[in-house]
């Protein structure tokens, strides 16, 4: 025991990593690594105004016209879902990317990167499921691409979108523009989304089936600028969760934000899941939430506004914007005491107990 | 939801801490062991509604935190062979070794792959006779039963193909090096209610006894880990010293007596190293000498895979109480969840990331 004894009292530590010199699957999940790609790789080397901007969708003005413009990846897997699959998902996505921005979305691109062997009637759903959410958006596929590589090289199917849209002149949404006093609002639970894809990938049951919540949000969004254009910003939080996307507007607005853990609406069945599996819901993909920044003045109106649209039925407001530590969202606990609410590094990983 | 709010309750939260500050008269250093109870008092802030004189230290129980760096590198090197498959509980990913981490070995071509049970790890090696399927088998008393039983069970099934990386750790016997350290301030332990689940808690007796400590066996919710310090400061108030049960609802004397059984019948206790503490004479488990077969560190041929820990960080007195992780220079700053330089950072139930992850702002301050 002595010799235990004296190592005790000379602990030590490893040394810390060399910076990473491989792209890690972290750097894709909307975290603390994907933003610092985007920070030290892609922003440098592509620099101009409109990218700069770093919101959902870029917006550049030609010939009078403000124009919209998103593109998005999927590659989920499983490719169908409870609520949803790869299909629904790439137009919902890329809808909601433009209707962040108050984009009307006119027109989308699909293109295809398929795995050798793919079951044709896996393609033909899927292709379907694009048709109808696109129809159902208002939204046409005018363009696309099909590629195929070698079993192996891919994951079954991976479908990329681009959305154009318009964006009505003197509507500015943008996360930088957060000022103290404004309110956060929140569409409704969050969670279900990714939830519903672990529980289905890894084989979980519950007593209900939970679905994933991917929708399109545009008809919410217009419900939303009709009571008002004077909206701070929107984003919709989708990988790296409510909290990721919070960080981002505050960090970019350089304000701080208090929310109030029991005003954010979580499902039963998700909150259960989550205990399950150690994860914190804040941090789960949604894929039909939109959160909102709004003047404290007009936050009720819109509110209401939100809640008569069926998307927005549990809108709450869940915080509000605060002078204090620029870029750190913290939280009221339902005890009374206060948390960080911090930004992931890479993906949520189980925990081992 | 049920059997969970009833423990998130804000009234009887508040109840506990007033009673608390009501009994405390003198300050008091206790020790929550499990870095679930660590993430449970930072996540909800419980240290704000304890009176000033209770100071809470966080211990060493945090599963992730304490797996030697040797046994990282070894898992590493493991995960790099082409025949092999390394299976893992998710949160080891991300902890470095010396030089790499598990997520690095998977980017580099390494068959990494997730487990939420060990027994998946079985059923991957039945899918793959071709490959070599290794578990990282590491964790408390929590996670031996199951371990012991993926190993029960390959043996059983006369897999030839499978095997665990083992790095266990006890308990008890870590407590009793905190306590005879002459520079313990420790005056009161909750002790971790998983593993007692697991073993009951006859074996704290002993310490209770040779060391005059009360010890209360928590669970992991904000009113369990309340009600485990009041029972604490009623026990030093009153100049007692003996084990009781806070987490009842789980937690019996003598534990789960089949999961014992299995774990007895897989594993014997050996030495063992901690990170970020070193060595500890018996506080370990080694699978025995008739499962040598599915011990991977005999299986494959891993001994001059070694690495001692370069002094740097001062988890060493975060573990045992003498600092807070925010009296560390380099917290926050070179030490931060994505670039860890101790271990306490590694894990979201490590004592340093779990104030890095909900404490910064009383930091700031």
């Amino acid at each position: 025991m002595g010799d235990a004894l004296k190592t005790i009292a000379e602990i030590s530590c490893p040394a810390p990593l060399p910076a990473k010199d491989a792209i890690l699957l972290g750097h894709g999940s909307g975290g603390k690594l994907s933003a610092e790609l985007v920070r030290d790789l892609f922003l440098p080397a592509f620099f101009n105004p409109a990218l700069s901007r770093l919101d959902d969708q870029a917006i550049v003005n030609v010939n009078g016209t403000r124009i919209a413009m998103t593109t998005d990846s999927f590659v989920v897997k499983p490719l169908f879902f409870p609520g949803g699959d790869i299909g629904s998902l790439a137009v919902h996505g890329t809808v909601n990317d433009l209707a962040m921005g108050g984009a009307t979305p006119l027109f989308l691109s699909a293109a295809f990167i398929i795995e050798e062997g793919l079951p044709m009637d896996t393609l033909q759903r899927v292709v379907a499921s694009l048709r109808q959410a696109a129809d159902a958006a208002g939204i046409a596929i005018i363009t696309g691409d099909t590629k195929v590589v070698e079993k192996g090289s891919g994951d079954g199917i991976f479908i990329n979108t681009t959305g154009i849209g318009i964006v009505p002149d003197g509507l500015e949404l943008s996360a930088n523009r957060a000022r103290q006093g404004d309110k956060v609002l929140l569409s409704g639970s969050i969670g279900d989304h990714g939830i519903a894809i672990l529980a289905q990938r890894e084989g979980l049951e519950f007593e209900t089936t939970i679905q994933s919540d991917s929708v399109a949000l545009h008809g919410l969004v217009a419900d939303m600028l009709r009571v008002t254009h004077d909206l701070r910003c929107m984003r919709d939080p989708t990988r790296g969760g409510l909290s990721s996307t919070l960080n981002e507007i505050a960090e970019q607005s350089h304000v701080g934000m208090e929310l109030v853990e029991s005003a954010i609406p979580i499902r039963e069945e998700v909150r259960g899941a989550c205990e399950l599996l150690g994860l914190d819901p804040l941090y789960v993909a949604n894929e039909g939430k939109l959160v909102a920044i709004v003047p404290a003045d007009v936050a009720e109106r819109v509110l209401t506004a939100m809640r008569q649209n069926p998307l927005g039925e549990h809108a709450q407001i869940i915080g509000t914007v605060t002078a204090g530590s620029p870029g750190l969202v913290t939280m009221r606990t339902p005890l009374g005491t206060t948390r960080v609410v911090d930004m992931l590094a890479g993906d949520q990983l189980p925990r081992i107990c | 939801m049920r059997y969970i709010d009833e423990y998130r309750d804000a009234r009887i939260a508040r109840q506990l801490a007033k009673e608390i500050s009501q009994r405390t008269t003198q300050p008091w250093v206790l020790m929550e062991i499990c870095g679930g109870q660590t993430h449970t008092i930072m996540r909800y802030g419980l240290d704000e509604l304890l009176p000033k004189h209770i100071e809470l230290v966080h211990g060493p129980g945090c599963p992730v935190c304490v797996t030697p760096l040797e046994t990282i590198d070894r898992a590493i090197a493991l995960a790099l062979r082409p025949e092999v498959i390394l299976v893992s509980y998710g949160d080891m990913l991300r902890v470095p070794g010396s030089s790499s981490d598990l997520f690095l070995a998977k980017a580099q071509g390494g068959d990494v792959r997730i487990a939420y049970s060990p027994l998946e790890a079985v059923k991957i090696a039945r899918a793959n006779p071709d490959r070599k399927v290794v578990f990282l088998a590491i964790g408390f008393e929590t996670t031996a039963p199951p371990n012991a039983m993926a190993a029960w069970q390959a043996k059983r099934e006369g897999l030839s193909n499978f095997s665990m990386l083992v790095s266990h750790v006890l308990v008890p016997p870590a407590i009793r090096a905190l306590m005879v350290s002459p520079q313990n301030r420790v005056q009161g332990f909750i002790a971790p209610g998983h593993v007692c689940t697991v073993m009951g808690f006859q074996e704290y007796e002993s310490l209770t006894r040779d060391f005059k400590v009360p010890i209360v066996v928590g669970g992991f919710e904000p009113v369990d880990i309340l009600q485990s310090v009041l029972m604490l400061v009623e026990q030093l108030e009153g100049h007692q010293a003996r084990v009781e049960n806070q987490y009842v609802r789980s937690v019996s004397y003598a534990g789960n007596l089949p999961a014992q059984r299995v774990m007895e019948e897989v594993f014997e206790i050996a030495d063992q190293k901690w990170r970020g503490i070193g060595p500890i004479p018996r506080s370990g488990l080694r699978l025995r000498e008739e499962y040598a077969s599915f011990d991977a560190s005999k299986v494959f041929d891993l001994q001059l895979i070694t690495a001692d820990e370069p002094a740097e960080c001062i988890s060493a007195q975060v573990l045992q109480g003498l600092r807070k992780p925010t009296d560390c220079p380099a917290f926050g700053m070179r030490c931060t969840p994505e670039n860890p330089l101790g271990a306490p950072m590694v894990s979201s139930e490590g004592a340093c990331a779990a104030y890095y992850h909900y404490r910064r702002h009383a930091a700031a301050d």
